[in-house]
């Protein structure tokens, strides 16, 4: 049996409107396992974000719950979709932040920041504004100020959503590495099919708002994954099954 | 980073003193081609010379010191009750209901109207001026610390709450930074400000301060001293608000990047 980090069950979160209330979520059911990568897709409007706002202890759902292993909070970090540094504070900063707020000294946070900026490719950074920086800086910023927490899950919303093509495909090849250096379990929120499929050890697909879980999907490929996976029919054929339940589903 | 004021710029810096020159000269020039009595209208050199004769005589500086101890003392004791309320209201809109009606009733009554008042109960000493400039700094600097705070980035509050952040970090890494553009907004308007209420209290009723000493001036035709008297308001003024200026341009570095 492997270890389950988090149990989602019958989650279901209501926002209040004018109209008594948008349903965001309805009956959402997911476990995750120990050192899992498990990616969603979905529509937008149909509540990801939310999700993931609700595991990362930011919002409270109206009905349903999360446990987590041994009934313990783990460590948890997010990475939003716009890289959300704070702009009056240079890059080492940001990334000590977490550290900061934890309690630890200015000099074991900077230390930690610093080692991460070296492991994101972030080296001569250090003391420019995030103003300063390219979109995929940023989110690089965003990364690594998520995996100095050392989390036992990782929460990744859209992380790529705002790079240009390219860089988005850099950026997950590099996610990739890390995270087979790191292992910590992840959820992630992707717009990108072969992202997923190449990433994901597991991906469900979300319906349209309310958002329910509608399929999911095992990603059979072995680790460590290279690039050229994608190349390979076996991948394709993968992409093709999982943009078969995405389609049928969002018309 | 973009500067102003680079080698070919130098000039132009030297355009607002020269037209400062002129314009002195042309009112030397018009009050001795039309020979008006100095208790009317002083030359700029008549003004000049009193000025030098009352700094040596000790009486300008004591006078400005009295005003600047006014001035400063009321700013600080409003501005950090400013800070502090500000913080509440907008943390406790409760707070703001009950608060509301005294500190519009604060505001809407003229400076002038309640400076009467403030002096028969606390008498002509520096206290009820001090009290005057602690009123008038109080509400701008309070609306933009709340302005401030409630305009922070949803996306920062989630942040900080994904981090897991208490009250004090929140302050210190998030409220702060935040809301510090704005409130030097504040502090900015209430530095002129904070003056004007200075010499309002003291023409109503002192035995010390610039103020007083434009109404003993206009007592005794002294239309020269009076001048003397409004120019180093002036320059309290101009200075209170460069040494704002010149911490905000510390403070918010980060604002300026590009
Ligand atoms: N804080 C909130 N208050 C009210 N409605 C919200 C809030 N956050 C999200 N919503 C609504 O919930 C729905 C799902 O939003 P979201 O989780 O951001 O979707 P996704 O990330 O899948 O695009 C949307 O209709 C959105 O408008
Ligand atoms: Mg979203």
């Amino acid at each position: 049996m492997r270890k389950v980090i988090a149990s989602i069950e019958n989650l279901g979160m209501t926002f209040p409107s004018e109209n008594g209330g948008l349903q965001a979520l309805s009956d959402i059911n997911l476990t995750l396992y120990d050192r899992e990568f498990v990616c969603i897709i979905g529509p937008s409007g149909s509540g990801k974000s939310t999700l993931l706002r609700i595991l990362a202890d930011v919002l409270v759902p109206t009905e349903g719950k999360v446990t987590f292993a041994d009934g313990q909070n783990p460590n948890r970090a997010i990475v939003f979709q716009s890289s959300n540094l704070l702009p009056w504070m240079n890059v080492i900063q940001n990334i000590a932040l977490p550290l900061k707020i934890r309690g630890a000294d200015e000099k074991e946070a900077l230390s930690q920041a610093g080692n991460w900026i070296r492991r994101v490719g972030l080296n001569g950074f250090e003391y420019e504004w995030p103003q300063n920086l390219s979109g995929g800086m940023k989110q690089r910023v965003a990364i690594a100020r998520a995996l100095v927490q050392q989390p036992e899950l990782l929460l990744l919303d859209e992380p790529f959503g705002s790079l240009d093509a390219l860089t988005r495909d850099q950026m997950g090849l590099e996610l990739l590495k890390t995270w087979e250096t790191f292992h910590p379990t992840v959820l992630m929120v992707t717009h990108s099919i072969t992202e997923a499929v190449l990433l994901a050890d597991r991906v469900a697909v979300f319906s349209k708002r309310p958002g329910q879980i509608i399929h999911e999907l095992e990603i059979p490929f072995q680790r460590p994954r290279s690039p050229e996976l994608r190349d390979e029919i076996k991948f394709l054929q993968v992409v093709k099954k999982l943009r078969g339940m995405i389609v049928t589903e969002s018309i | 980073m973009q500067r102003y004021g680079n080698k070919g710029n130098t000039l132009r810096h030297l355009i607002p003193p020269l037209s400062i020159c002129v314009g002195l000269c042309i009112w030397e020039i018009l009050v001795r081609i039309f020979d008006y009595p100095p208790f009317i209208l002083p030359a700029p050199s008549q003004i000049f010379s009193r000025l030098i004769e009352s700094i040596a005589s000790g009486v300008l500086l004591y006078h400005t010191g009295i005003t600047l101890i006014e001035v400063l003392t009321g700013s600080i004791i409003g501005t950090i009750l400013a800070l502090l309320t500000g913080y509440l209201l907008a943390h406790h809109p409760i707070a703001e209901n009950v608060l509301f009606p005294y500190i519009v009733a604060s505001q809407s009554i003229p400076m002038a109207a309640i400076a009467p008042l403030l002096i028969i109960w606390f008498g002509s000493g520096i206290m009820p001026k001090i009290l005057i400039c602690a009123l008038v700094v109080f509400f701008p600097i309070q609306i933009n610390v709340i302005i401030g705070l409630r305009d922070i980035q949803r996306n920062f509050l989630d942040l900080m709450k994904s981090m897991h952040a208490n009250r004090k970090a929140q302050l210190k890494y998030l409220e702060i930074p935040a809301a510090l553009p704005v409130v030097f907004g504040g502090l900015r308007i209430s530095a002129t400000l904070s003056v004007i209420g200075a010499v309002v209290g003291e023409l109503t009723g002192a035995d010390a301060g610039l103020g007083y000493l434009i109404n003993t001036a206009r007592g005794q035709y002294d239309t020269a001293m009076v001048f003397v008297a409004v120019f180093m308001l002036m320059i309290i003024s101009i200075l209170l608000y460069v040494l704002i200026l010149a911490i905000e341009k510390r403070t918010l570095r980060w604002q300026t990047v590009q």
